[in-house]
Parts: C-alpha cells; structure tokens; sequence
C-alpha cells in the first residue's frame, strides 16, 4: 500500500513541474468555457430561462466545474502505458514487485489529482468571479461532491487504461486512442450536458463509463442532483469503477501472456 | 520550377507512405470521419433543444458548421502539421531543418500532409452541401461569388491560426495549450452563431482573431438574416480582408519567433 501511495505521491510531484503547461491549460480552459457560457446561456435564455431543468447559474456551474475537471479527467485516450506496451519497456515494469496495472493507474491519478490545483480550481474562481455560479444548498454535496470528483478521475483513469492495454494486441493503439477521444468527451457530457440530449442518445451515453467521469461528478458538486439521487449517481460511478478494474486486470494477465519482446 | 519539383517530390512520398500501412490508415480515416460526425452533433444537439439560437435555426446553422468546419479541415490538411512544432523545439530536432536549402516555414508545412484529415473535410462538404440545399439561398451570381469567397477565405483565416500558433510555440514552448485555445476553440467559435457573443469573445473571436469572419457573417449576409448589432449586412464580404490580417498577425508572429529562437544546442 504504501509503494502506491509513494506512486500517487511521484505521479503528484512531477506534474508540478510543468507550469508553463499548466498555464497554457487554464488559459484554454477559461476560453472554451466562456465561449460555452455564451452559446449554453443564450440557449437557457431562449427557451425561458430554464432548459432541461438548467437555469442560468446551475448552467455556469456545470460549464465551470467541467472545465476544471478537464485536466485531471483523461478524455484524450493518450497513455503512458500504451507507448511503454509498443516500445517493449512493459517487460521491465513486469519484472517488478508491483501490479502494473495498479501501478500505472496510481501514477495517472496522482498527476491528476494534482492538476486541480493549477487548472482546476482556478477554472472554477475564474468562472465564480466572470459568470457567478449556482452553489448547492444541502451541506452534504460537498463531501459528497469530492467523494464523486475523485471516483471520476479513477473511472478515467482505469478506462483509458483499458485503450492503453489494447496496444498487446494491437501494438499501434493511435487508432483506437482517437475513437477514444471523439467519443469520451461527447459522451461524458464536455461540450452539452447530458440531459439535453434526446432521449435515445442519453441511453447511450448512459451505457458507457463516460458521464461517470465528469457528468455524475459535475451534477453532484453543482447540486443539480441532490440527495439519494447523488448518492445513487456515486454508486454508478463505483459500479464502473468495478467494472473496468476488473476488466484491466483480465486484460493486463492476459496481455502479459501474449507479450513478445523483441531482442535480449 | 525546380524548387518546385523538390516539395512535389517531398508530399508524394509523403503520401505514399501513409498509404502503406492499410489498415492504419483506414482505421484513421474512419475515425476522422467519425470526429467531424461528433462535432455536427455537439452542434445538433443544442438545436435540438431550442428551435433557434441567435438568429439562426438549424438549417442556418448547419450552413455555418458546414463552411466553417470545411474550411478548417482543409487548412489543417495541409498547415495542422505546424502544431508539432513543440516536439521538435524539445527534442532540438528543428535544428536539422536549418540545414536544408528550403525555407523552414515551408519546410515545416511539408514535412507531413495528413491525408486522413481529407475524411473530416468530407462531413464539412456535406453539411456545406445539405446546409445549401435546406436554406432559402437566393442564387445568383453575387451569391456564389460570397459562398467561394467565404470558403477561400476561411482556409487562408485558419491556415493563418496555425502560422500564428507556430511562432508562438518559439516562446511557450511547454504552454502549447494556450495556443490550442484560439486555434480549436476558433474552430469551435467558428461553427457557432457570433451573435450570442459577449463583447470580450466579439474581440478576440470575432475580430483579433477573425473566426466570425469565417462562416457566421457571410451566412449571415448569404441568407439576408438580422445579424448583430455589431454588424453591417455587407460585412460577411469582409472575409478577404479579414483573412489578410490574420495572415500580416500570423507573418508577424512566425517571424519574432524565428528570430527569438537560439537552437537546440549541439
């Protein structure tokens, strides 16, 4: 346990590094978001104020929360496994005393989670100060909420695990990474929320792991679902959670048997 | 026309060598054509939700999406090479294109042509076409002209957007995000209706960087439609001049980054 805590610790501290790319992140963040704001706004505001049970406020919050989470949540199908797989380095991970899986997903997480603190809460102040936002009312969205946050940066994590690990088969996983990251983002409620989309899409989205990593969390944080519905929604998250751990780990055994590495 | 000949020989063998892997290449070609699809949904989606949105229904906005998105896919068909700029500055392989005889802009625009980018351009054409077909075009001469003209002018305006992006990466370098937000997110401003705008993304999105130019303004003076106030109707034949600046602000910043950059060591 404490190998991975020092691993989510190192996958931590080496983001902090990079800066200037945490910079670059915040400033296309707080851009993509003001151009939703105007766009989503304009959409509440024609069709009397509230859409799909969005008002104004509770359509800043999820346009804000959404946008800060867009560091920490893996929606781009790139992975550090995937190129480790096709360079053959994979060999070395399985000779060490740890779970590669485990090990790769604890490192993602903990770059993550520290992605929040550059891009995601300022996204969040930005939004506050520039739009104002909704704010939930029951004091236990807020535990409720972080509880959530962090089930949806696992679940991203443990799902694009899963494209990475594609590669024992494939080699090549740019493919697979692309489809990934065109279908994610819509599915996970980036650019609409999920509640306006019609009805057989919602479906569909429903069906994948995708809103769990930010359309749950988002409407937990910003109380637009409150109460037993919330925690409902946080079982859901667990539930994929299960479910792709489980699935990478069939995958990474299964992997392991058909891996050929090239040269001594 | 020798020189000529060398960038000639340089894309085919470009091209030839995309094709070779097959069933990469298809694979990448059908999920380019499923990013344009998913992007015209993003769009559908809202207008599913409302009838109309700052002045345009559906019909009118698929014509925007259509121009604006075709126009993008095929300037980065050819200049979205530009955004690996960054990899080459890290690694100091920019270097090596000091020492061919050909200019390093070129060079750069050159060193890949991604075919699979042309399956985007096809969902760009399309709904350009079905966009044409659904709206009420008064078809003459003059509304031709605005359409080939808009379409002209929108590649240069975003082939600009890379140039732009390129010589900013000289100084951020690791910050290549910050770039991302004005060439995609004008992509995404591009295909939405500037109308909705507030007057700091009027600013960046509909003059300093000339997204509205683009698509929104001439579909607006193409069907005749009540656009902002900001705008006269005649400004959609603006797109040249338009284009134009983005293209002095795009030279201008390649230049200062060509000249800030020091080398790669070695």
């Amino acid at each position: 346990m404490r190998t991975y805590l020092r691993l989510f610790v190192a996958g931590f501290r080496r983001q902090s590094t990079y800066r200037l790319a945490a910079f670059g992140g915040l400033v296309a963040n707080t851009a993509f978001g003001l151009l939703k704001v105007a766009l989503l706004f304009a959409a509440v505001r024609t069709s009397g104020g509230e859409l799909a049970g969005y008002d104004v406020a509770m359509m800043s919050s999820y346009i804000w929360i959404s946008q800060g989470m867009l560091g920490s949540v893996n929606l781009t199908g790139r992975t550090e496994i995937a190129d480790r797989i096709r360079t053959g380095d994979v060999a070395v991970d399985f000779l060490r005393p740890l779970d590669v899986h485990l090990a790769s997903v604890t490192t993602e997480v903990g770059r993550a989670v520290f992605a929040l603190i550059p891009r995601g809460i300022p996204s969040v102040v930005i939004g506050a100060l520039l739009v104002g936002m909704a704010v939930p009312e029951d004091p236990w969205a807020y535990p409720l909420g972080a509880v959530s946050l962090l089930l949806g940066i696992v679940v991203s994590a443990t799902t694009v695990y899963l494209v990475g690990v594609s590669g024992f088969w494939l080699l090549e996983t740019r493919g697979v990474a692309l489809l990934y990251m065109v279908v994610s983002g819509f599915l996970a409620g980036l650019f609409v929320p999920i509640a306006l989309f019609p009805d057989w899409l919602r479906l569909v989205a429903t069906a994948t792991p995708f809103p769990a990593m930010m359309m749950y969390p988002v409407d937990v944080l910003s109380g637009r679902v409150g109460g037993a519905a919330a925690v409902g929604l946080v079982a859901l998250q667990v539930l994929w959670l299960v479910l792709t751990v489980a699935a990478g780990q069939l995958a990474t055994r299964a992997g392991r048997r058909r891996l050929e590495v090239q040269g001594g | 026309m020798a020189d000529l000949a060398a960038y000639r020989a340089v894309l085919a063998s470009r091209i030839r060598a995309q094709r070779s892997y097959r069933t990469s290449f298809v694979l990448d070609l059908a999920s380019s054509l499923l990013v344009g699809f998913v992007e015209l949904a993003e769009v559908w989606v809202v207008f599913h939700a409302v009838t109309e949105l700052g002045g345009l229904d559906l019909a009118a906005v698929v014509l925007v999406f259509g121009l604006a998105d075709l126009a993008f896919s095929l300037a980065d068909l050819s200049f979205g090479h530009c955004d690996t700029l960054p990899t080459y500055l890290r690694a100091g392989t920019l270097d090596v294109f000091y020492l061919r005889p050909q200019p390093l802009l070129l060079q750069l625009i050159t060193s890949d042509i991604s075919l699979r980018r042309l399956a985007r351009a096809v969902v760009g054409a399309a709904a350009l076409g079905v966009g044409l077909a659904v709206n009420d075009v008064a078809w003459s001469l003059a509304s031709v002209a605005l359409i080939v003209l808009a379409l002209v002018s929108g590649i240069a305006t975003f082939a600009a957007m890379f140039v732009w992006a390129a010589g900013a990466q000289f100084y951020l370098i690791d910050g290549a995000e910050a770039t991302n937000a004005f060439v995609y997110g004008g992509r995404y401003a591009a295909t939405q209706p500037a109308s909705v705008w507030s007057r700091p993304l009027v600013v960046v999105f509909g003059f300093f960087f000339p997204m509205a130019f683009t698509a929104y303004l001439p579909v607006v003076t193409l069907l005749g439609l009540p656009g902002p106030e900001w705008m006269p109707t005649w400004l959609g034949w603006c797109a040249p001049v338009a284009a134009l600046w983005a293209w002095v602000l795009a030279l201008l910043t390649w230049r200062a980054g060509v000249r800030h950059y020091q080398g790669g060591g070695g």
